[in-house]
């Protein structure tokens, strides 16, 4: 009982992790069935927690006491979906436009983004003078668990699914979106197709250069948003610069785990939160920490190792995934 | 103008750089008509189509539609016009069902694919094929992905079709099939473009034959009035000889003796069952069969490619003595003093490296020469250049991306390579697939070349005619097991074709 008590200790733990986790994984799966690799996610969510606290910091110090917690949440969605966007625009005009190799301009992304974010929280915080954060009001409204008492008692599920903040539901609500969105609507179905084979799509008569914007733009504010909620809940609406670090990457990890589908992506992200603070929750004496953290990278390789083999065609990804595309280049 | 009409180009001229690959292209595409556009590789037929399939923009020229000037800047464009291209490559997502294949792109539709179900089957009633919408791509043959391709075209409407190539992959009852398919569509009014090499289906199926020869337009003709000579004149340019030259070598010895060969693929199937045969140091041993009867797994075998089961592969040495290949890798292959040239199905997946120049290229085959950390590029500069010059490749330089030649070209290369270092034994897969006749014949050259020199080269081919002129003897293989063994100047295409399709050669042979 106390072993089942301590994983569902765990589970309701990792889901604040977990959240943040899926909105970077739900956001980096719309950007890679467009066939486009971002691997700058890193980056956009670094500056996604950070200009997702700096909006709602400024428009609380320009308010005072009267700001709306719900229009400071709202702020921090956009500001962290807007930059997240225009980064993925950018991702779009190197790769797209100007046809660049897009592992590099990823990886070019993320030091970019990480170096912004360093540089705007430090710029924040002398502004201000000291910590960038939010009242103790707005911090609770970011982090509200506001699910009925009777729920979160359920045994073991209630916990885990209720105890959440509303960020948790955001993120559900998001990934049953993009699913629907990717098998069941025609301009999904398109978006597919420009990831799987864009010459077919092209002789189609399918813009490639826009669904290949759009859905790197959307996907990169979608991601951002993952980090803002990362600063706003686990980080408790504080900037502190070095805990986002990897949380980028475990969401691009995440994305071959799930297998391109939004839905796994949503409880594997719970997974993959719950593995990676595991060393707090469940002791084994004489395990390492250093081997736990590693734990959510050797499930991934073992489940790249166990799809590739099987070759189950389903479960691959993007056929043309990492490809630029040029009409004439054939 | 006649009303009959669907399209017309006008001065059509495209260049790529400083080549010129139409230039001042004049032609006429009629409804009800199956039209043959006929000319070498890289002459420009296929850069003509993609301009009407809105891949390609014209630099200068017009393009009318039942007598209006039209402008297709893109694929929407041309589908708009009713303008569809089947590429030689298929353009379809591998993941998704047939049906949605063919709806792709379609704006003013609603993804309700049982409407979709059943217009596909109407299209399907109406020209005599059969698809199955819920499919998926992955699952299928290379000819229902064509079937699949058609069908998208004709759903969305077209009028004018223009398939690339169709036959190259298919099998000779497949290609009746779809003549039968484009036979119905010309009924229907439809115009039909059909871009292929093979002379023998430009006569059966169409009703014109219109000649490029490099990127200038050379003539139109009525199929009636020609021949396989005549069109074969027009296109090259000057009079071919349709006739191989197949001289004796005075000494024919054993060079590669195979013995009991069995090997089985992934999945245990048997790809190769007991095969058995001697390649002659100056002869030039045809392997005929049905596509996907072993021929590869056969090659790749002896190269050192492909797991054997049980068997042998011996080499005879000059003095007699032999070297047993299974169970070395190619490079063992080597070191045993082996020399082998391989010239793959596939030239730019196994043969070449697509985004390198002739020089490099050539050095992949030498790398492992000289004892220098620096690799020596004189040797392989000195050899491109000379395959550069003697089989005529056409190319800006040796540096340039072979990715970017035209097919003859990219094979030319890749022989020239391969028959540099005079190798003992020349294996070649489809060395003229998607050749147009000239280079064929230049190839069929290099390979007497090679037999008259004392190779023993074998030759993986698909055309019956080719092998019974080309090859001194005809290995068939029928699903993996050796169904004969003929002498090429005594048999038959007949016969060979029974040997194919039946293990022996007579009605429900020994399997």
């Amino acid at each position: 009982m106390s072993f089942l008590n301590s994983v569902v200790l765990l589970f309701a733990a990792a889901g604040a992790y977990g959240t943040a986790l899926m909105f970077g994984t739900i956001g980096e799966i719309l950007t890679e069935k467009s066939g486009n690799l971002n691997l700058g996610v890193e980056g956009i969510m670094y500056m996604g927690g950070i200009f997702g606290l700096i909006a709602p910091n400024m428009y609380e110090m320009a308010v005072g006491d009267s700001a709306s917690p719900f229009v400071a949440i709202i702020l921090a969605i956009l500001a962290s979906f807007a930059v997240g966007a225009i980064a993925g625009a950018l991702f779009s005009f190197i790769t797209v436009t100007l046809r660049a190799n897009q592992n590099v301009t990823g990886l070019a992304m993320t030091t970019f983004g990480t170096g912004v974010a360093k540089f705007a929280g430090e710029l924040r915080r002398m502004q201000v003078g000291g910590y960038v954060t939010l009242s103790n009001k707005m911090k609770f409204a970011f982090d509200k668990h506001f699910m009925p008492d009777f729920l979160k008692k359920i045994p073991v599920i209630g916990k885990i699914l209720f105890d959440q903040s509303e960020f948790f539901y955001l993120a559900i609500i998001a990934a049953v979106l993009l699913h629907l969105f990717l098998t069941k609507t025609k301009t999904g179905l398109y978006l597919r197709s420009v990831g799987e084979s864009p010459v077919t799509a092209d002789a189609a008569g399918i813009n490639i250069t826009k669904y290949k914007y759009l859905a790197t733009m959307i996907g990169g504010g979608i991601s951002a948003i993952g980090g803002m909620v990362y600063t706003m809940t686990t980080a408790g609406c504080v900037w502190i610069e070095a805990s986002l670090a990897g949380t980028g990457w475990l969401a691009v990890a995440l994305v071959i785990f799930c297998t391109w589908r939004p839905i796994n992506g949503t409880w594997s992200s719970v997974l993959f939160g719950a593995l990676m603070i595991m060393y707090l929750r469940i002791i084994i004496k004489g395990f390492p920490i250093e081997l736990y953290k590693i734990l959510p990278y050797v499930v991934t390789i073992v489940v790249l190792v166990i799809t590739s083999m099987k070759n189950i065609k389903d479960k691959q990804p993007p056929a043309s995934l990492g490809l630029n595309y040029f009409r004439e280049d054939r | 103008m006649q009303t009959n009409c669907a399209i017309e180009l006008k001065n059509i001229r495209k260049t790529f750089g400083s080549v010129v690959a139409n230039d001042e292209i004049n032609l006429q595409i009629n409804k009800g008509e199956i039209l043959c556009l006929l000319g070498e590789n890289g002459s420009g037929k296929t850069t003509l189509m993609n301009m009407l399939s809105g891949i390609y923009q014209p630099d200068s020229g017009e393009i009318y539609k039942e007598g209006s000037l039209v402008s297709i800047r893109s694929p929407r464009d041309a589908y708009a016009l009713g303008i569809g291209m089947i590429h030689q490559h298929y353009h379809l997502v591998d993941v998704f069902t047939a049906a949605q294949n063919i709806i792709l792109g379609m704006d003013d539709q609603k993804l309700d694919l049982s409407a979709v179900n059943d217009k596909v089957k109407e299209i399907c009633d109406r020209y005599g094929f059969h698809v199955d919408p819920k499919k998926k791509v992955y699952d299928m043959s290379v000819s229902q992905k064509q079937t699949i391709e058609i069908v998208k075209v004709l759903y969305r409407g077209a009028e004018i079709l223009i398939l690339d190539e169709p036959t190259a992959v298919l099998t000779p009852q497949e290609t009746d099939k779809l003549f039968a398919v484009l036979r119905n569509m010309k009924k229907d009014n439809k115009a039909i473009v059909l871009i292929t090499h093979k002379l023998a289906e430009v006569l059966a199926v169409s009703d014109k034959v219109a000649i490029l020869r490099k990127g200038k337009y050379i003539g139109i003709v009525e199929t009636k009035d020609a021949t396989a000579q005549s069109l074969t004149d027009m296109m090259v340019g000057r009079a071919v000889k349709l006739n191989i030259n197949r001289p004796v070598y005075d000494n024919p010895h054993d060079k590669l003796v195979v013995n009991g060969l069995t090997v089985v693929d992934n999945e245990g199937v048997s790809r190769l069952d007991n095969v058995s045969f001697t390649a002659k140091a100056g002869e030039i041993l045809g392997v005929a069969g049905i596509a996907g009867s072993g021929q590869r797994e056969l090659l790749e075998s002896i190269t050192g490619l492909y797991p054997i089961k049980s068997g042998s592969i011996k080499f005879v040495n000059e003095d007699g003595s032999t070297n047993e290949l299974v169970g070395k890798t190619p490079m063992q292959i080597r070191q045993a003093g082996v020399g082998m040239g391989f010239v793959p199905e596939d030239r730019l997946g196994m043969g070449l490296v697509g985004s390198m120049g002739m020089t490099s290229n050539m050095m992949l085959r030498s790398w492992r020469n000289g004892r220098s950390i620096f690799f020596n590029k004189k040797s392989p500069e000195a050899l491109a250049n000379k395959v550069w010059k003697n089989l005529e490749v056409v190319t800006p330089s040796t540096d340039f991306p072979v990715r970017r030649m035209s097919g003859g070209n990219i094979q030319k290369v890749l022989v020239g390579r391969e028959i540099a270092s005079r190798p003992p034994v020349l294996l070649t897969a489809y060395a003229v697939r998607g050749l147009d006749i000239n280079t064929s014949y230049a190839i069929y050259n290099l390979l007497t070349d090679q037999k008259m020199s004392g190779s023993a080269v074998m030759y993986v081919g698909e055309e019956l005619d080719v092998l019974l002129e080309l090859c001194d003897r005809i290995l068939v293989l029928c699903g993996g097991k050796v169904s004969g063994i003929v002498d090429a100047r005594k048999t038959t295409k007949e016969e060979i074709g029974l040997l194919m399709t039946t293990v022996g050669g007579h009605e429900g042979g020994e399997q």
